[in-house]
């Protein structure tokens, strides 16, 4: 990858050049944490750390309008009624600027569910196509981190366009791909030169921060094995309470609802982000419920992501790494731990 | 598959059917005559139902492919989507996605007997299943129906089944929890619970069974069929999960890695053995 520089000052020129014909998502200080905000003349944007909320709104925003639909006669009337629908796809254009990698690639889970062989969602595929993404590697590492155990690193370029890596002075910025390319051939990058080096010792220094990877390969395989083990998962989830900031903030949890939100005789049709950690989730008509409690809760988010996703999709592990759900728990329940249990339980149990 | 798997075609109600006293039968045609003439589907794939304003939900497409005037869509009240459908009239406007989900395996089951066993708003997916054998009647060997509600007056379509106890190419035997000072005068109907009916009744265990009705009838139906031999491959059932999308993507309808909207809701017996415990 050709490598360019670009000064701490043209970054924010080259940010408010960029808003000028997309939607630039950035973070920024809002009650005080760092999350995503269109940028806008007055904002700071916060790069020198990871934001609270992840970068998926800019693909897969909280609330989107799926359709709108409009009664051309009263429904309340006794005549039949007609109804006419209209299919709303997104447009805009968009940039998001300084995720980190882990959250970045947390779209690699998005585009194996949304866009493949069998099904293409033309809500999420859109939005994704017309969104960029310039991605920041990182320079410090938290007890939270383990992009590395999942088959990432503190610079991976999946799913970004540009890769920026923190050097003295700026950035140095690698394209991706020929989208990035063509970003880069904005005004504001000099030559990269030495700060080239400069940058992939950056990222060799974080990459050792983060130490040795504990390996999760045989993490599907076992989890199964503990499907049924109910003490084993009551256990896990014995401090969690079903809040769900745990899905919400994860950049790989895609689960979503559907409703119907009328005005009078229009309305429209809206998919909002739901939570599987909620009893309402599966709740069915007839009054049963196939998780109806947390442990079983827990255990379908936790083997989603660590055996379904892997199984299904070519041993993709569907977590990105990022620590968020960690971080943000006010349980302190921890996914790693808890996979790493299910990996040892068998040999606990052989070895009494 | 459509270019937007999320949007609905509009359709209206031709007829709406009254079967008991909480379940409807809608029977619905696409607006656009192209849809209509292009669509196609397989006994036991299902569709989604829109009343725009309220909500969508799942339900078998209960006609069968060989009858393609209409479709039918057989509805319990139960929440406040169902509560909305019925509402509808002969005239309104419904939303429809379908086909949605897997069918059964009618190429597999072909020269071989095949005995139903459906439990209240169960009957509704084997129905499809069953007008479509009566069909291509010469494709299949004996047939045999069990089909059980809670009362005579819980039974759902009563116009089948006068037509199909006039027929002599099946088999029909009707039973109810609670019988009326009517009920059990005619040797096809029975008094009590399925599983036990259907033992009494011993069908030859060579063949395919084909159940579905509320969670505690099938599993001792299939405790039943067990015991009367069946093998489990050759026993098929269809689930039901909540569902939103339809089309595998929501998430809430999976069983370990299956979900029952794309890889359901027709499963073996032998395929359910295989999925995690959490039905």
């Amino acid at each position: 990858m050709a490598c360019k520089f670009i000064s701490n000052e043209d970054t924010t020129k080259w940010i408010e050049a960029l808003a000028k014909d997309h939607v630039v998502f950035v973070p920024v200080e809002d009650g005080g944490s760092v999350t995503f905000r269109p940028f806008a003349e007055g904002r700071k944007p916060v790069l020198d750390r990871m934001p609270v909320r992840s970068s998926k709104e800019a693909v897969f925003p909280q609330t989107e309008t799926l359709l709108t639909y409009k009664y051309d006669k009263d429904p309340e009337s006794q005549d039949g009624t007609s109804v006419r629908i209209k299919e709303t796809l997104p447009r805009e254009r968009a940039v998001v600027f300084g995720a980190r990698p882990c959250g970045t690639r947390g779209m690699s889970v998005f585009d194996r569910v949304f866009d493949n062989d069998r099904i293409r969602d033309p809500y999420y595929a859109t939005r994704r196509e017309n969104t960029l993404h310039v991605t920041i590697a990182c320079t410090k590492v938290e007890s939270t981190c383990f992009c590395h155990e999942v088959g990432s690193g503190p610079a991976d370029t999946d799913c970004s366009d540009v890769l920026l890596t923190p050097v003295q002075g700026g950035y140095t910025a690698e394209a991706v791909n020929d989208r990035g390319a063509k970003m880069l051939e904005a005004s504001f990058f000099a030559d990269g030169g030495d700060k080239c080096a400069e940058a992939e010792a950056v990222k060799k220094a974080t990459r050792e921060l983060l130490g040795e990877a504990h390996d999760f390969s045989d993490a599907p395989e076992k989890l199964l094995a503990a499907f049924d083990d109910a003490e084993f998962w009551e256990e896990q989830a014995a401090g969690c309470i079903s809040c769900g900031a745990c899905t919400y903030l994860c950049p790989t949890c895609y689960c979503f609802n559907i409703t119907d939100e009328p005005t009078g005789t229009t309305g429209k049709r809206v998919r909002s982000w739901d939570t599987c950690m909620s009893f309402q989730y599966t709740l069915e008509g007839s009054g049963h419920n196939p998780r109806s409690t947390k442990a079983n809760r827990l255990k379908n988010r936790v083997n989603h992501k660590f055996a379904y996703i892997p199984n299904t999709y070519d041993k993709h592990i569907g977590c990105c790494g990022c620590g968020r759900c960690i971080k943000s728990c006010p349980a302190s329940v921890d996914i790693r731990a808890i996979v790493k249990a299910a990996q040892t339980r068998g040999a606990e149990k052989e070895s009494k | 598959m459509k270019a937007n798997p999320i949007l609905p075609d509009m359709a209206t109600v031709l007829e709406v059917v009254e079967e008991t006293s909480n379940i409807k039968t809608f029977r619905v045609r696409f607006d656009d005559e192209n849809v209509m003439k292009k669509f196609t589907f397989e006994p036991g794939q299902v569709g989604q139902l829109s009343v725009f304003g309220s909500g969508e939900s799942t339900f078998v497409i209960n006609s069968s492919p060989t009858r393609m005037d209409y479709l039918q869509f057989s509805v319990m009240l139960v929440g406040e989507v169902t509560s909305r459908i019925h509402q509808l009239k002969a005239g309104d406007s419904v939303g429809v996605r379908a086909p949605l989900g897997n069918a059964f395996p009618t190429e597999e089951m072909k020269g071989q007997d095949v005995t139903f066993i459906g439990g209240g708003i169960g009957m509704a997916p084997l129905r499809t299943l069953l007008v479509y054998m009566l069909d291509n009647r010469d494709d299949y060997g004996k047939i045999t129906l069990l089909y059980g509600a809670r009362s005579p007056q819980d039974l759902s379509y009563k116009y089948d089944i006068e037509e199909w106890l006039g027929r002599d190419d099946i088999d029909v035997v009707l039973t109810v929890d609670n019988p009326d000072e009517e009920w059990g005068k005619n040797p096809w109907e029975k008094t009590g619970l399925i599983p036990n009916v259907l033992k009494e009744i011993g069908p030859d265990n060579s063949g395919y069974a084909v159940t579905c009705g509320p969670p505690i009838m099938i599993k001792f139906t299939l405790m039943a069929l067990n015991e009367l031999g069946f093998k489990d491959d050759k026993i098929i059932t269809t689930l039901e999960k909540r569902m939103k999308c339809g089309v595998g993507l929501c998430g809430r309808c999976n069983i370990g890695d299956k979900y029952v909207c794309v890889d359901g809701p027709v499963f073996k017996y032998s395929e359910l053995q295989e999925l995690p415990n959490e039905l």
